[in-house]
């Protein structure tokens, strides 16, 4: 049992993520997650008045099911199969991340800026909300997120999806080194 | 009931992606500072696994449960929008260490405060389908 406690390797993960997307495909949809952004706004009535949203939202559901999944699935390893050890990042991410004022692991997420504390910082709720917008708009321009272009298209060779995630990387690495630096609590 | 068999795979996905350390805001400072193996041998693993799955399904005509044939879309094309939604994308990825998925996961591991993140995310969602057509794609 101790094996199913303990952080799973990258080629375990890698398997199953894979057979997640085979699953989907079986089941007659594409594994995409960023796509329920827009059927949630669908689902509140925004189709009223602008037409990207004007579309058959309840044929979109099983996306939000499979995220509800997702929500009891994170429960499940958090409550059962956790030991509760610290994410095992390398020295070299602890020193810089020091550097930005985010101690070493303790747990799964950062106490800076996940903790309830955040509640009570402007910047806290800046972090969050505008990280969340950025994921949003950027998802739905680009018309995928890691699942629907880094998975699924890439494993179906499209040339949309490689130009999508080298996109990815481009902001990531621009957030990453340049402005988080800035930007950090 | 047809939400079952979602729900289902839902919970393989919330439980692989944060037993795997996938959803945590370190594995993904790490990835960006390239101090790891970790997350490019989980998106690597998949997406050769991921190609070997689409083309036995071309090959040998593999239906879905239902007795379809299984067709994956192809992506819209659009070099303006990939790669500038893409960046934009990355930019919130990198901020806030999580892409849709492991939002979802995250609040189901105990992380409430992650919930603005994907109030944040459908108000973008919002703002695209605002814009959309003053935008290049």
């Amino acid at each position: 049992m101790d094996f199913i406690l303990q952080p799973w390797s990258w080629y375990m993960s890698g398997i199953v993520i894979a057979l997640v997307m085979f699953l989907m495909l079986y089941f007659g949809k594409v594994f995409g997650v960023s796509s329920c952004f827009r059927t949630f706004c669908a689902a509140c009535g925004a189709g009223k008045r602008i037409k990207y949203f004007d579309f058959d939202w309840k044929s979109q559901l099983w996306n939000a099911w499979f995220l509800v999944g997702a929500i009891i699935g994170g429960f499940i390893s958090a409550h059962f199969l956790s030991s509760g050890n610290p994410v095992l990042i390398s020295d070299a991410t602890i020193a810089d991340l020091k550097n930005l004022g985010i101690a070493a692991p303790t747990g799964m997420q950062p106490d800076e800026l996940f903790g309830l504390h955040v509640l009570a910082s402007v910047k806290g709720w800046l972090i969050l909300l505008g990280g969340g917008l950025l994921i949003g708009f950027g998802t739905r321009y680009g018309n995928g997120c890691t699942s629907g272009h880094a998975i699924s298209g890439l494993s179906n060779l499209q040339l949309p999806s490689l130009i999508a995630v080298i996109g990815f990387f481009i902001g990531g690495l621009i957030m990453t080194h340049l402005l988080l630096p800035y930007l950090l609590p | 009931m047809k939400a079952l068999k979602f729900i289902f795979v839902g919970i393989i996905f919330g439980i692989v992606m944060s037993k795997s350390e996938a959803i945590s805001w370190y594995r993904i400072q790490e990835m960006f500072r390239f101090q790891a193996f970790h997350m490019y041998g989980i998106i690597g693993t998949a997406v050769t696994l991921g190609i070997l799955i689409v083309q036995l399904i071309k090959k040998f005509n593999i239906k879905d449960y239902a007795g379809n044939p299984i067709v994956i879309a192809p992506k819209e094309k659009g070099f303006v929008r990939a790669i500038a939604g893409g960046t934009i994308f990355g930019l919130g990825w990198a901020l806030t260490g999580a892409c849709p998925g492991p939002l979802f996961v995250n609040l189901g591991y105990g992380f409430l405060t992650v919930g603005i993140v994907i109030i944040g995310a459908v108000g973008g969602a919002w703002l695209y389908g605002y814009f959309q057509d003053k935008l290049p794609h």
